[in-house]
């Protein structure tokens, strides 16, 4: 017997880019410590990289629209939160988080997955869509993906 | 082991309900609701699981999969007004989640006994929106 037959399983996706600049740097190792750890990637002056996001969001179609997501309020959620304090800007300098964390991109994940989930209700205040990952690739070959439940 | 074949099909739909005012329409469905319809490339992944037959080593052959993907989604979706053409979408907005409900409808009678099950659809409407759809289950993120 199948759980409850009402609500069926959707999981939405959209696919976001922006470019930025970091520089992998901890303040907790030695010069000679961060060359050896983060190689290439702790030249002094930083290096860019474009961004692709990917927001997953999961719920039942409501069944007067046939969605699960509104496309359009998580697009201004993402744009607002992620892509305008985000995009062209230099992680390290521009987003306060990454004044004290090293802008890995785990640590990038993890601060998109917390910006959008802190927002999320003002957003969608509904029992649905849960926000249920968010998946960054730094580049075509480095790939991150946290879920929602890991963030605080 | 969950494998993965993938498939493409053209299709012209319009997202409009027809008890809602033009400006209703567009604030639900956004461009999507011009009333003429548009198209994409539709890319969709059917996903089945199952464990490889300790004979052939494969879960499903998938030549078998690729003709019934044929029969029961390209030739009836393909270059086709999906509103107009393709029922439920008479009377069902034709969203990408609706579409992968219904390609789920249409695949499940041949992939819900054996070995290898129906586990996911996923329609790309375009390379930035897709929707995975896992059948008549509660939303549990955390289940694969």
């Amino acid at each position: 017997m199948r759980p409850n037959f009402r609500i069926a399983a959707f999981r939405v996706t959209r696919r976001y880019a922006f470019a930025a600049s970091h520089r992998l740097d901890s303040p907790l190792l030695t010069p000679e410590e961060n060359r050896a750890l983060y190689g290439k990637c702790n030249n002094p002056y930083g290096h860019g990289h474009n961004y692709v996001v990917e927001v997953s969001a999961c719920g039942p179609t409501d069944p007067s629209t046939g969605r699960a997501v509104q496309i359009e309020a998580l697009d201004q959620l993402v744009a607002r939160e992620v892509l305008e304090p985000f995009d062209q800007r230099n992680l390290n300098t521009d987003v306060p988080a990454f004044q004290h964390a090293v802008p890995t991109t785990e640590n990038l994940a993890a601060e998109i997955c917390r910006r959008l989930k802190s927002r999320w209700r003002t957003v969608f205040p509904g029992e649905w869509p849960h926000l249920e990952k968010v998946r960054i690739e730094e580049t075509a070959r480095n790939i991150f993906e946290v879920t929602a439940d890991e963030i605080e | 082991m969950i494998i993965t074949r993938k498939l493409e099909f053209s299709a012209s739909h319009v997202c409009r309900r027809p008890e809602l005012s033009d400006e209703e329409n567009h604030r639900v469905y956004g461009p999507a609701a011009n009333p003429q319809g548009h198209g994409h490339n539709y890319v969709v992944e059917v996903s089945l699981r199952g464990e490889p037959h300790p004979v052939t080593g494969m879960v499903l052959d998938l030549k078998e999969l690729k003709e019934i993907l044929e029969r029961r989604v390209v030739q009836p979706y393909d270059h086709r007004f999906l509103n107009y053409e393709v029922p439920p979408f008479d009377r069902e907005v034709p969203t990408t989640e609706n579409i992968a409900r219904d390609i789920w409808r249409r695949l499940e009678p041949d992939l819900s006994d054996g070995a290898a099950r129906l586990f996911a659809v996923r329609v790309y409407e375009t390379p930035e929106l897709y929707v995975d759809y896992f059948g008549e289950e509660p939303c549990d993120p955390t289940s694969e």
